[in-house]
């Protein structure tokens, strides 16, 4: 579908944007600068998207609604697998990111994954953020196109 | 209690939201990395242009008219100049625009210059070069969207252009 085509055009852009626009700057500062994009992206998506559904019962309850129908909207597909510790860790794993699909499959890429992936973490952590789970997300990868993602939720 | 997860929402609907949400963080972002709104405006040209020329190439394997494809609406094309080289693409709505109010202190930024970027590069890929800019905008108060676009000359065996 067309609007996905933007939506894959406007992020390559923004990553190519910080990575290469402007001033110099670090890897670690244009990272941040594309968690941030996805933070502020996220936090207000969500709030459209939840509009009309019910309260969530838990923690557990949001990361399934952000594995199904969040990545659905997002990624068009679900998240393959969601693993807890039940301590505030969750790790989703992404067998087919849609951001890294249009790389070459392997390792001979893997240094940059994690340009293609600090928009989604931020997003992530906006949408939990907007749902009143405070978190830190990470990313890793180890062969493309799979990833997954580490929430760490922040308590106290 | 398990909750539904259909919910009303049209999935086409939510999906250009996601990229209108997604631009408007990207604005942001320039705006905070660049001091001026004219570098802001340029910038997001040259965007646009990079997107055109990929976009291009997604939209001849369609064929389905190209505003409509990517963002929704049908625009209406008029005020053709005398020559017959100048023309313009008007929307009555934009799409891109859905949640934005401009800040005093923006007035001079072009928020969907973008838009302007893409026209160019398209049709630099399809060997026509082409001028395109905004002379009205709902954003800044007026009724319409309005690009302008004016076809500058037909593109010989031209190389490839870099991106840039």
């Amino acid at each position: 579908m067309a609007e996905e085509a933007m939506f894959d055009f406007i992020h390559m852009e923004a990553v190519s944007y910080v990575f290469q626009g402007g001033e110099k700057i670090s890897e670690d500062e244009a990272i941040s600068k594309l968690e941030h994009m996805g933070f502020a992206t996220g936090y207000r998506l969500v709030e459209r998207l939840t509009r009309e559904s019910g309260r969530y019962k838990d923690e557990l309850d949001i990361m399934k609604y952000i594995c199904k129908d969040l990545w659905v909207t997002v990624y068009k597909k679900q998240i393959d697998n969601l693993r807890t510790n039940h301590q505030g860790v969750y790790v989703l794993h992404d067998n087919r990111f849609r951001f890294l699909s249009h790389m070459a499959a392997g390792k001979q890429y893997l240094q940059y994954a994690p340009r293609y992936l600090a928009f989604t973490c931020g997003l992530v952590r906006g949408c939990l953020a907007n749902l009143g789970v405070t978190c830190v997300v990470t990313a890793e990868v180890t062969q493309l196109p799979a990833c997954k993602f580490q929430i760490q939720v922040q308590r106290g | 209690m398990s909750r539904q997860s259909m919910r009303a929402n049209d999935p086409k609907k939510v999906s250009g939201e996601l990229f209108t949400l997604t631009y408007g963080s990207l604005v942001a972002q320039l705006l905070k990395d660049y001091e001026n709104v004219d570098d802001v405006n340029r910038q997001l040209e040259r965007m646009g242009y990079n997107i055109g020329m990929r976009l291009i190439e997604d939209f001849l394997a369609r064929a389905n008219p190209a505003f409509k494809l990517y963002l929704g609406v049908s625009p209406s094309i008029g005020s053709w100049s005398p020559g017959g080289d100048e023309f313009s693409v008007v929307l009555e709505t934009n799409p891109m625009a859905e949640f934005v109010e401009l800040p005093d202190h923006c007035l001079g930024l072009r928020y969907s210059n973008i838009m302007a970027g893409v026209i160019r590069g398209a049709c630099e890929m399809v060997q026509l070069e082409v001028m395109a800019w905004f002379i009205a905008d709902q954003l800044k108060g007026d009724n319409v969207t309005e690009i302008r676009v004016k076809f500058v000359k037909r593109l010989e065996d031209a190389i490839p252009a870099g991106e840039d």
